[in-house]
């Protein structure tokens, strides 16, 4: 499985990119979108919505079933993956790239550091 | 929970497993939507160790097997079999299963794995002197090959064992019976084979070409094609009249069946239920079973799905639901809620594909 080293990832197998705190970038795993199977749907919230870290902001259905997709930090919702919505394959062929599905305004950046490194993360999928 | 005789297969083939009726099962092999076009568009081999196997053997099994079935086993000839369905004594379903006329004293029956015990009691407290029933559920390991290509697949193996035609029915001096029957809608068979060589089997088809396919795949291409699966669409409480399943119930055999008289009713006072289709008509998330189905406005419920699912074929979801006989016409506009949230949806006519 993927891990990259620049992430930051929470128990619920969401990704953070934390780069720019004024925009940091929200997926999930790569471990996730092989354990959810292939994604045909996926609903986004909208762009401006306040979320908390830990609040259910997405969901992700393959054809089995439905799953929540959580906030791994808090903000302010400032841009969302549009091209998704038409097609949801990016979400398992490119889970860190064009898979991407929210971009946050972090309301505190220390929160970052509550998440787990690559490292850590890999130990909790191996 | 029981492991199929295919069981080591699926997990070297990177299956992903679940129980489904006491068995541990693959759902999945390398995701659902290819495995369910690989049957539509040339082969897949699905596991059905699972279902369930009966023979009945005696001079009169005809007569007792009308008196508790649906449908009129006086039609079939020998090597020949029939979709056909149990009642309760309330005219709802116990099982649907197919039955098999092997010789005019010995039948074979294939029924639902989560009714085999269900099916088996109800069969044996019917049971009279000169009918021989036996549960041969664990006898056998099975394997439904489906699809386009899959008779080619057969024929290039050469096994000097021809293929029964539609609805039929071989048995082989090596115990494996084969019948031309599936859950696809695809032309294919059913293999069932003693436990020890269902594996071997199972190898043949993958080195011809064949796909393997889990009930993931099974359950999708089994509702395009608006067959029902007992315990979601079926029930005890709705009966084969209300799931569309009128034409396997033969009201003028020469026999009366346990349900017959609620039957007679019904088609004399009207249906007021009907299992009707209903596809989703914009883009919307997968539909699943459970979610209501409710009138334009999403205000008013009209009934709930009981089998739903996005449609790989169709690119669209679809579903079944018991809804009032005036909400069934096909063009009907109805919504399903997902989420708190009603998208468009419409009646449509049988089979969705």
């Amino acid at each position: 499985m993927n891990v990259p080293d620049h992430l930051y990832f929470s128990e619920s197998h969401e990704w953070v990119d934390p780069a720019i705190p004024e925009a940091a970038v929200v997926g999930i795993s790569d471990h996730a979108q092989a354990e959810l199977t292939d994604v045909v749907y996926l609903e986004l919230p909208e762009v401006g919505t306040s979320v908390s870290k830990g609040e259910a902001i997405a969901v992700v259905e393959s054809v089995k079933a439905a799953n929540d997709i959580y906030a791994p930090v808090s903000g302010e919702i400032v841009e969302v993956n549009g091209a998704l919505a038409e097609g949801p394959e990016p979400v398992n062929e490119d889970p860190y790239g064009e898979g991407w599905m929210i971009k946050v305004r972090l309301a505190d950046a220390g929160e970052v550091e509550g998440l787990m490194n690559a490292a850590a993360y890999r130990e909790t999928i191996s | 929970m029981i492991s199929s005789p295919l069981h080591v297969r699926h997990l070297e083939l990177g299956a992903r497993m679940a129980p489904f009726a006491g068995w541990n099962m693959p759902i999945q092999y390398c995701g659902i939507v290819a495995e369910h076009k690989a049957v539509r568009e040339s082969g897949g081999i699905f596991d059905i160790s699972h279902m369930g196997e009966f023979e009945v053997v005696g001079a009169e099994a005809v007569t007792w097997l009308n008196g508790l079935l649906t449908n009129d086993l006086n039609s079939l000839s020998d090597g020949e079999g029939q979709y056909t369905l149990m009642l309760n004594p309330s005219g709802g379903v116990i099982d649907d299963l197919i039955a098999y006329r092997i010789s005019s004293d010995r039948f074979f029956l294939v029924v639902n794995a989560a009714k085999i015990e269900e099916d088996r009691d109800w069969l044996e407290s019917h049971l009279v002197s000169g009918i021989g029933f036996v549960d041969r559920s664990m006898d056998f390991g099975a394997v439904a090959v489906q699809g386009p290509a899959v008779t080619a697949a057969w024929n290039r193996m050469e096994l000097d064992r021809p293929l029964p035609k539609r609805n039929g029915i071989s048995e082989y001096e090596d115990g494996v019976v084969v019948c031309r029957t599936g859950y696809t809608g695809e032309d294919g068979f059913e293999l069932f084979a003693p436990v020890d060589a269902i594996g071997p089997w199972f190898d043949r088809f993958v080195d011809e070409g064949v796909s393997p396919a889990g009930l993931g795949a099974r359950d999708t291409l089994r509702l395009e094609k608006c067959y029902p699966l007992n315990g979601s669409d079926l029930d005890a409480e709705h009966t084969p009249l209300e799931a569309g399943l009128g034409s396997f119930v033969k009201l003028d055999k020469d026999t009366d069946f346990v349900g017959r008289d609620v039957i007679v009713s019904q088609k004399k006072e009207g249906l007021k239920q009907h299992l009707a289709a209903i596809a989703m008509t914009g883009k919307a998330p997968p539909i699943r079973h459970g979610y209501e189905v409710r009138d334009p406005d999403g205000k008013i419920v009209l009934g709930k799905l009981c089998s739903g699912s996005l449609s790989p074929s169709l690119g669209r979801g679809i579903g079944l639901a018991y809804l009032d006989a005036e909400d069934c016409r096909p063009g009907t506009r109805v919504s399903v809620t997902v989420r708190e949230r009603a998208f468009p949806a419409e009646i449509v006519k049988k089979p969705f594909i």
